[in-house]
């Protein structure tokens, strides 16, 4: 058994999310809100050979298994994730990430302006547009820039 | 237009928009067979932003279907600088109105008042977004010069902040208007607007300078450039005097170009313009009357066709 199989397979029960793009490893966390207050065991490899992205990150966290709502809005940072589900040790269920129609919530809006930045009880809404997300209030669009307004 | 609310321009449709201002004629023909048509309703003009004229319209266009209004009289001394949130505050005034004619200085308000409230809301200008109901009321003055086929329409001035060309823009592509976008750089169409035209296909052309285009216009649409956009006044004195209209500049211009402007103007058109047949931008700000008349009448009876299936209409 090589290293890299060793650290994604070596939980008991969670998720691991594999082809991480690297240095999103945070990010993924925080899209996920999972800041180690919940009391999940989350570990992190950063900067991991991979023969498919060169070097990737991979995040693990046990006793929790992601939603596919969840699973979801990862694909806007790590296009190329994978989402194992391991019980008892074993990969039940594999994964890759797909992109959402909308993703409400986790990302804040880049426009100062915006009524989602003045206050309002609101929670964010982008719709999943060609290469970015769009403002469902201001229609502004974010595209590369997406990890930096996701809401920690 | 089956809609309970008017957000944006780009919710709708050629057919939506052509029932609308068909209805503005019919208004226009016979204003006295609307006159009592909503009496007893009122309508609650929520303006967090200085206005004069488009509060007015609505105001004018409201009571001429025999509505009330209500207003906030002036925002810094209503609850809005308590601190009181949009969201609280549209709640409360839907108890007092049938409909709800929303300005605000903050991009999305409209679509965020329209989430909290059943009564119809108009956007009258959310910050640098959309001014749907000025672009029916152009689109009407359009219409009746040249009508809304095969139209070549310049655009002009601040495109980056003007809501009204927002909206405008967003429109004409339901008509396959060819669109002649003219603007210094630095106020040249944002990135949101512009993915909008791109996706409907349209036909759009940027440029610095009007007159390599003002010969095959049918329509120039001149906005005012704003002092406080440029840093520095200086600059903004040059920018806009590059933009700027006058009588001799349109002798070369088609002798049915029809000049618009949302107004008020500053000095981007010279008076002299109004007294040639170009101008229009007076008859254009009238018009918003029949405009405003017709879409609340829409409104209205969407949402009480709404009321009376006992439940909400497809949004
Ligand atoms: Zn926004």
């Amino acid at each position: 058994m090589s290293e890299h199989e060793l650290r994604v397979s070596k939980i008991r029960d969670g998720t691991v999310i594999d082809h991480v793009e690297a240095g999103q490893a945070l990010n993924v966390l925080a899209i996920l809100g999972i800041d180690g207050s919940e009391g999940f065991g989350v570990s992190v490899g950063m900067n991991v050979p991979s023969d498919r992205l060169g070097r990737k990150d991979i995040v693990k966290v046990e006793d929790r298994e992601l939603s596919q709502s969840e699973v979801d809005v990862l694909s806007l940072i790590a296009p190329e994730a994978t989402i194992n589900i391991v019980r008892e040790f074993e990969v039940v269920e594999k994964n890759r990430v797909t992109r959402p129609d909308s993703v409400t919530g986790v990302l804040s809006c880049p426009n100062r302006n915006c009524i989602t930045n003045a206050g309002e009880p609101v929670q964010t809404r982008f719709d999943v547009v060609t290469d970015g997300v769009r403002c469902d209030y201001c229609a502004t669009i974010l595209r590369a820039d997406i990890a930096e307004h996701i809401d920690v | 237009m089956r809609q309970d609310h008017l957000i944006t321009a780009t919710q709708l449709s050629r057919d939506d928009i052509e029932a609308v201002l068909d209805r503005a004629r019919a208004v226009a023909d016979d204003p006295a067979a609307y006159a009592d048509r909503h009496a007893g309703r009122v309508l609650a003009l929520c303006f967090f932003e200085p206005s004069t004229r488009t509060r007015m319209s609505f105001d004018s266009a409201a009571k001429r279907l025999g509505m009330n209004t209500v207003g906030m009289g002036d925002v810094d001394s209503s609850s809005v600088s308590k601190g009181e949130s949009l969201s609280d505050t549209v709640r409360v005034i839907e108890g007092y109105a049938d409909a709800l004619v929303l300005r605000h200085p903050s991009e999305g308000a409209a679509t965020l008042a329209g989430e909290r409230v059943d009564v119809p809301v108009v956007n009258a200008g959310d910050g640098a977004g959309q001014h749907p109901s000025q672009t029916l009321l152009d689109l009407h003055t359009i219409r009746e010069d040249h009508g809304l086929d095969d139209l070549t329409i310049g655009i002009m001035g601040d495109l980056k902040y003007g809501r009204t060309v927002h909206s405008l823009a967003a429109a004409l592509t339901e008509f396959d208007a060819n669109q002649h976008f003219i603007s210094p750089e630095s106020l040249r169409l944002p990135r949101s607007v512009r993915f909008d035209l791109h996706e409907t296909g349209a036909q759009i052309r940027e440029h610095e300078e009007l007159e390599p285009v003002l010969d095959e216009l049918d329509v120039l649409y001149v906005t005012r450039i704003q002092k406080e956009r440029f840093p520095d006044e200086n600059e903004y004195h040059r920018v806009a005097g590059e933009y700027r209209i006058d009588a001799e500049m349109l002798d070369d211009a088609p002798d049915d170009l029809t000049v618009m402007h949302p107004l008020p103007r500053v000095d981007e058109i010279a008076p002299e313009v109004d007294e040639t047949d170009h101008a229009r931008y007076f008859e254009q700000a009238h018009n918003g009357i029949p405009v405003r008349m017709a879409l609340l009448d829409t409104l209205l009876e969407n949402a009480n066709a709404a009321g009376d299936e006992g439940s909400e209409v497809d949004r």
